[in-house]
């Protein structure tokens, strides 16, 4: 049996048939809180059930206890505050237990039953959740310029934003079943935002030695300049589970969400979605989540042990790289040489190698990867 | 109206163990009684099956979809 949902079941708050065609006419009549693209992906990801327990937008004590003690007030691991952020013109006459029609563009997003509005310390929140207060951390710049209250309450999805990679999305009711039918029982899940080189192909086959089932869930979303566009990730990986993993042993599908670069937090937060989707245990490797020099390489490693009770197994790995010497791809665990016989893998190298329309050598990534990555004009997000 | 209740036995050493963990506790646990019920009642949770939260013509649904995105 996969993993139980977080919280013990799976939450799933999309309306459908005439209770969506009801909601939908009553939705032009509500008042209106227009939501960018960043909220859109969380209102469907507590829709489908990817923050199970999560039923809506934190209310105040809620976010007080997952800043202070990273669980929820009933006691569960809850790292990264799931929030939405109002004006006051937002807000307009809206009042508590009043219901409000969120929209992305002019789409009807979801239904949101206020239950409190409250102002908020955001300097506060940044230190609690990034560590750090510096407004150059893309997640603390991100926050500093959120709008000055927020709505808590429970939502009830009503329609989606647009979504190019439909193909490639699968919720946690469909991964669920879809592990079943493979008679997986268990599933390691993979985190990524960067195109796969040798490191990352070798961290995924060491994890997976170990259990049924690889889960890759490319995060698909808002991106910092000079990252691979998601389109290129996704094509690269598809050439790389053809090609170099044995059939029916991985699942591709992306996960549309808004990286916070929270480092140790957001690794937890990484976790739980995933056992949300299924997956028994999940690849932590170095500097995950990370940006810059905010947090220590192996910091989000450290974490997990504050949450014994997380109910999915994190496995933890040093770096990948090749080594001269040993003539394959090793890491510090497994390999005695020195600095000077390795050659670390690094997104910066490879993007680097990339945009100078140069092919990387086959010990960084794979030739048919190579191929996708300079196949495409513009591979990275401008 | 409080659910019916027994009478078990434990060694007084794991007894003993429990009281200094309720100590700990500062007031989550009133005493020994609620701590094991806390404990026993968790550990059967993470026991049972999962609640699927769809019909068997909405799982017959998804299969559909999953086959045709070529994932089954």
């Amino acid at each position: 049996m996969v993993s139980k949902p977080h919280g013990g079941s799976l939450v799933v708050r999309v309306a459908k048939g005439a209770r969506l065609q009801r909601l939908l006419i009553e939705s032009r009549e509500m008042h209106r809180i227009y939501v960018d693209e960043d909220h859109a992906l969380d209102l469907e990801n507590i829709g489908h059930g990817i923050y199970s327990p999560l039923t809506g937008f934190l209310c105040r004590d809620e976010l007080e206890s997952v800043l202070y003690e990273m669980r929820l007030l009933n006691g569960l691991p809850w790292t990264i505050p799931i929030v939405l952020d109002v004006s006051k013109e937002d807000l307009g006459e809206l009042r508590e237990g009043d219901e409000a029609a969120l929209f992305f563009s002019e789409t009807p997003l979801a239904v949101l039953r206020v239950e409190e509005v409250y102002p908020w310390d955001r300097g506060e929140y940044a230190e609690k959740v990034f560590k750090t207060r510096d407004a150059n951390h893309p997640g603390v710049a991100k926050l500093y310029s959120a709008k000055e209250l927020l709505i808590g309450g429970e939502i009830e999805l009503i329609g989606e934003a647009p979504n190019p990679f439909y193909r490639y999305t699968l919720r946690p009711i469909e991964t669920r079943v879809l592990f079943r039918e493979r008679g997986w029982r268990t599933v390691v899940g993979f985190q990524t935002r960067n195109a796969p080189h040798l490191g990352h192909e070798y961290l995924q086959k060491s994890a997976l030695a170990f259990v049924d089932g690889l889960f890759i869930n490319p995060v698909i979303g808002r991106k910092k300049r000079g990252d691979f566009r998601d389109e290129v990730i996704l094509r690269a990986y598809d050439v790389l589970t053809k090609n170099y993993f044995p059939k029916d042993t991985v699942v591709l599908s992306i996960l549309r969400y808004q990286m916070r670069y929270a480092g140790p937090r957001e690794a937890v937060h990484h976790a739980i979605m995933r056992k949300n989707f299924g997956c028994t245990h999940f690849i932590v490797g170095r500097d995950h989540a990370g940006v810059g020099n905010y947090y220590g390489p192996y910091e989000a490693q450290e974490i997990f042990k504050q949450f014994p009770d997380l109910g999915i197994v994190p496995l933890f790995f040093r770096e990948f790289l090749y080594c001269e010497k040993c003539g394959g791809i090793v890491n510090e665990k497994i390999c005695p040489h020195s600095e000077e016989l390795r050659v670390r893998f690094s997104g910066t190298k490879l993007r680097e190698l990339i945009s100078r329309r140069e092919r990387p050598p086959p010990y960084m990534v794979r030739p048919e990867v190579a191929e996708v990555l300079l196949s495409y004009e513009k591979p990275f997000v401008e | 109206m409080s659910a019916e209740k027994v009478t078990i036995s434990i060694p007084k050493s794991l007894y003993q163990k429990i009281e200094e963990k309720v100590k700990e506790s500062e007031g989550a646990f009133k005493d020994v009684e609620e701590f094991i019920e806390f404990v026993l009642t968790e550990l059967l949770k993470e026991e049972e099956g999962e609640e699927y939260p769809y019909s068997p013509e909405e799982e017959e649904e998804i299969k559909r979809r999953l086959r045709a995105l070529g994932y089954l």
